[in-house]
């Protein structure tokens, strides 16, 4: 039943501070859930996240593929090799000449070092490895790149994010900057934060991505989604993390 | 099956709204003339305004109406809505409230123009359909003293 947390490395959120949550304006999800729900991202051993973290962490040294290698083979142990990475990202890819994160940079290494089919975006094991990812950044702050070649696209990202969508007509800004806080229903609003991702998210009894959650947004707006990967989406990733500046990694967070 | 076609077609119709919009004339920050023949019905407004699957206003108001869980706050009290405006005035903040504040956050549920990326589920249609608005007109006008 319960998962066995991995990776030593790492910083259990189980005691963070409550400060260690929010950086100047800037607040994690984490602030805006109720004490049950905080509850469950504390202890690993209650976080339905760690179901993923665990299957990530077969995948990293499973062997797949025609190159008959694992991620392991090259890049060793994760809790080494991979601790901050996922601070960093998204970023600029030159050869992509476009935003690259996390999802995409596994699928461009199982293709070409591991001879290995891309998995589909939102599939249960990238999920897994992302979160395996993710987690070996825990405690780190998230700081992403903006300028030089990434500039244009933090600038197309920044501009999707102002803009009202969607036959109910609403703006990213005008709830997770100017209502955050505010109750929707019954969800409490946060700033929209990234820093948890990918995150378990209570009611979809599943694990989720950011691009999912960005087309959740969408399809509540009455607006039409874009596809995950979607060029829209990266640059949106990008200035969102940036957005968070600071905030510490989290993942794999619990939300409602 | 007529019969079972003909309640299928009634029942996305409540949902989806209305495709061509009845005319009707902005006066002094109102619409005063209905927008249907068919009086505002109390009862079937309630249902309307609580409908989960349609933008119901619970979703950003809180209403007296604690046998539904979980009203938002985003936007003020709808208690006493029925004292503080007339019909008309409901009216148009229904319709198209940006008509009024360009600024505001209120979904305009009787427009089919002017909007950004419209999902295809949605695309063409009202939120409300005229009935729907002047049902929820009806029981919104027995908000009264709130």
């Amino acid at each position: 039943m319960l998962a066995a947390p991995l990776a030593p490395a790492a910083t259990f959120a189980q005691g963070w501070a409550a400060e260690r949550y929010q950086v100047e304006d800037r607040k994690s999800g984490y602030l805006y859930l109720g004490d049950q729900t905080q509850a469950l991202q504390d202890d690993d051993f209650l976080n339905h996240a760690f179901f993923a973290v665990e299957r990530g962490a077969e995948l990293w040294s499973a062997v797949d593929g025609a190159a008959g290698v694992s991620c392991a083979s090259c890049h060793g142990d994760a809790a080494e090799s991979m601790r901050g990475v996922t601070a960093r990202l998204p970023r600029y890819d030159s050869e992509r000449d476009g935003i690259i994160n996390l999802e995409l940079l596994i699928n461009r290494e199982r293709e070409r070092k591991l001879k290995a089919e891309p998995y589909a975006y939102e599939s249960e094991d990238l999920l897994a490895l992302t979160a395996f990812l993710a987690f070996q950044s825990r405690g780190i702050p998230s700081e992403v790149e903006i300028g030089g070649a990434a500039a244009p696209f933090f600038e197309k990202g920044r501009e999707h994010y102002f803009p009202r969508r969607g036959q109910l007509d609403l703006s990213c800004t005008q709830c997770h900057d100017e209502r955050d806080g505010m109750m929707l229903r019954g969800d409490r609003m946060s700033q929209g934060q990234t820093n948890g991702f990918p995150f378990y998210r209570l009611s979809w009894h599943s694990m989720g991505s950011t691009h999912r959650m960005f087309a959740w947004c969408n399809n509540a707006m009455r607006a039409e989604p874009y596809a995950p990967a979607s060029e829209e989406y990266l640059n949106l990733e990008l200035y969102v993390a940036w957005r968070g500046r600071g905030l510490p990694i989290e993942a794999p967070a619990v939300r409602r | 099956m007529l019969a079972i076609v003909s309640v299928l077609v009634v029942s996305a119709a409540a949902i989806a709204g209305d495709r061509e919009l009845v005319p009707f004339e902005i006066v002094d920050g109102g619409i005063p003339d209905p927008l249907t023949d068919l009086a505002g019905d109390p009862v079937i407004g309630k249902q309307v305004v609580t409908n989960a699957a349609n933008a119901t206003c619970l979703i950003c108001h809180p209403m007296p109406i604690p046998e539904h869980p979980d009203h938002g706050n985003l936007a003020p009290p709808l208690n006493g809505v029925g004292s503080r405006y007339s019909a008309a005035e409901l009216r148009l903040r229904i319709v198209d409230a940006k008509v009024l504040n360009p600024d505001t956050i209120m979904p305009s549920y009787y427009r089919l123009s002017g909007f950004t990326r419209v999902s295809e589920e949605h695309l063409g249609q009202t939120v409300y359909s005229a009935q729907d608005v002047e049902d929820a007109i009806a029981y919104l006008m027995t908000l009264t003293d709130g």
